[in-house]
């Protein structure tokens, strides 16, 4: 059964068509990342206005590119939330006009749903009960998986996500935009000589990530931070400190719950130094999917459209945008 | 009620003095918060959404610019710090925000100062050491001063 995916929600404009849930037959991705790195960040309107122009394209890329027809579609997938009200309406009002246009059912996914799904798609089997760590630039969740569909919130961060962390000590040490490949790359030439703080949180499984950027912030204003080997270091600290926090919460509350699997997703997910913490310190099998998985696609959204699609969930026209959605 | 100016000696009494604001919060008041990085701006909205009965934690909009959440009143948490030009704040359609149904709590506002109702609450905050934070309300019309009036009131009895 061949699923279409929108993704829509942020700063991708993406559309992907997946079978079974497991296969990917097309992933087209139109990046807005250059727009962005202009100001630094996403900004809303100029992404809604991006997607609008280059949504339809994607779509039509993503049919060519699986060499499918229409009449070869079985759903149409769209993510529906959180993320950016007007960008989030680009993709499920284009999601509904094809739905109308081809006669097919539309199925409503939760971005962070979409993220851990990308984990289906990569050959391996995830098994439950597992326990899922989405981190992104919006998002920094650890949710428990029972079972498809059946997800419970753990922790969250309470200030800073770990993406927006990286972006925002990037700009602290004048790397630049994206953050986390940047610090990622600065950090590879130095080691992480300076001492910042964990927030551990003990008792709770949210995290937190503003002390870190706040001790990064008068780590910098105290020394001469025009020499890129201080600055090499500072990056190396500072991704240690958020790596640490990350596998260490993760891997407690995997021991404490008795999970069978750790799963890992979104775009700070892509960062070699997590995935490696990962790899080398959990008890139990962690799987990543490759980086082009980990940032916004929507073969993510195809894959959990089609895990939603098989148990019966299955939307109408009246579907809304949910800037606020959260999961679990 | 000029303004009221204080120290807070820990991201708890922030928090708490954020928790007197949201209390007290009405439908379309406007709240500037002024600050660098790390003056505890996103600390105090935490404590604004507790006030207005939002029981999470109101994380940082740096990525997303808006995050709404929902309480005895909707806050819109607005965060300009990505933005560099007027134009791009211009671009946001804040309007239906700043006009609408619930309480708006801007970060970096002074991005974007010339764009926002002139009555407002404007809070000032600076770095004083590690765990300290000066804290300035300025009231900038009379909803405010009255505003401002009902918030020293109740933080008499919580002396901070």
């Amino acid at each position: 059964m061949k699923i279409l995916g929108i993704e829509t929600s942020c700063d991708e404009t993406a559309a992907a068509i997946v079978e079974d849930g497991t296969s990917i037959l097309s992933n087209i991705v139109a990046s807005q990342i250059n727009i962005h790195s202009r100001y630094g960040g996403i900004v809303p309107e100029v992404a809604s206005r991006q997607h609008l122009i280059t949504a339809l394209p994607v779509v039509e890329s993503a049919i060519t590119e699986a060499g499918v027809t229409w009449r070869d579609i079985a759903a149409v997938a769209v993510t529906i939330g959180p993320g950016l009200a007007g960008s989030l309406l680009v993709g499920v009002n284009l999601a509904k006009a094809i739905a109308l246009a081809h006669s097919l059912p539309l199925v409503a996914v939760n971005h962070l749903e979409g993220h851990i799904y990308a984990n289906w798609l990569t050959g391996a089997k995830p098994v439950f009960p597992c326990l899922c760590l989405i981190v992104s630039g919006g998002h920094s969740d650890l949710v428990l998986m029972a079972g498809h569909g059946e997800f419970s919130k753990l922790g969250r961060t309470r200030d800073d996500a770990a993406g927006e962390a990286f972006d925002k000590a990037s700009r602290i040490l004048g790397l630049g935009y994206p953050g986390g490949p940047a610090i990622e790359k600065a950090a590879t030439r130095g080691s992480p000589s300076f001492s910042l703080p964990r927030a551990w949180l003990k008792g709770s499984d949210d995290f937190s990530f503003s002390g870190l950027k706040t001790a990064l912030l008068h780590l910098v204003r105290g020394d001469d931070f025009t020499d890129p080997a201080l600055v090499a270091e500072a990056a190396a600290s500072f991704q240690q400190v958020v790596v640490d926090v990350l596998t260490t919460k993760t891997i407690q509350a995997a021991e404490r719950l008795g999970v069978r699997q750790i799963l890992l997703s979104g775009g700070v997910a892509a960062n070699k130094a997590l995935r490696d913490c990962f790899s080398r310190r959990s008890p139990v099998p962690v799987l990543i999917p490759p980086p082009k998985l980990c940032t916004d696609n929507a073969a993510m959204i195809a894959a959990c459209g089609y895990f939603h699609y098989r148990s019966g969930k299955i939307d109408g026209c009246d579907i809304d945008v949910i800037p606020s959605l959260s999961l679990g | 009620m000029r303004v009221v100016q204080l120290n807070s000696r820990s991201p708890e009494q922030t928090q708490l003095l954020g928790k007197h604001l949201g209390e007290l919060a009405q439908v379309g008041d406007i709240f500037l918060l002024i600050g660098h990085l790390g003056s505890g701006k996103t600390c105090l909205t935490q404590g604004i959404a507790w006030g207005l009965g939002i029981e999470e934690y109101a994380f940082s909009p740096s990525f997303v610019i808006v995050r709404e959440h929902y309480g005895r009143l909707p806050l819109y948490h607005i965060d300009f710090y990505r933005l560099d030009r007027i134009e791009e704040i211009m671009d946001l359609g804040l309007d239906e925000y700043l006009y609408g149904d619930g309480v708006c709590v801007i970060e970096w506002a002074d991005k974007g100062i010339a764009l926002l109702p002139r009555e407002n609450l404007t809070i000032r905050l600076s770095y004083i050491s590690d765990t300290e934070r000066s804290i300035r309300l300025q009231p900038r019309g009379k909803r405010y001063s009255e505003l401002l009036k009902a918030l020293s009131l109740s933080l008499g009895a919580e002396k901070i």
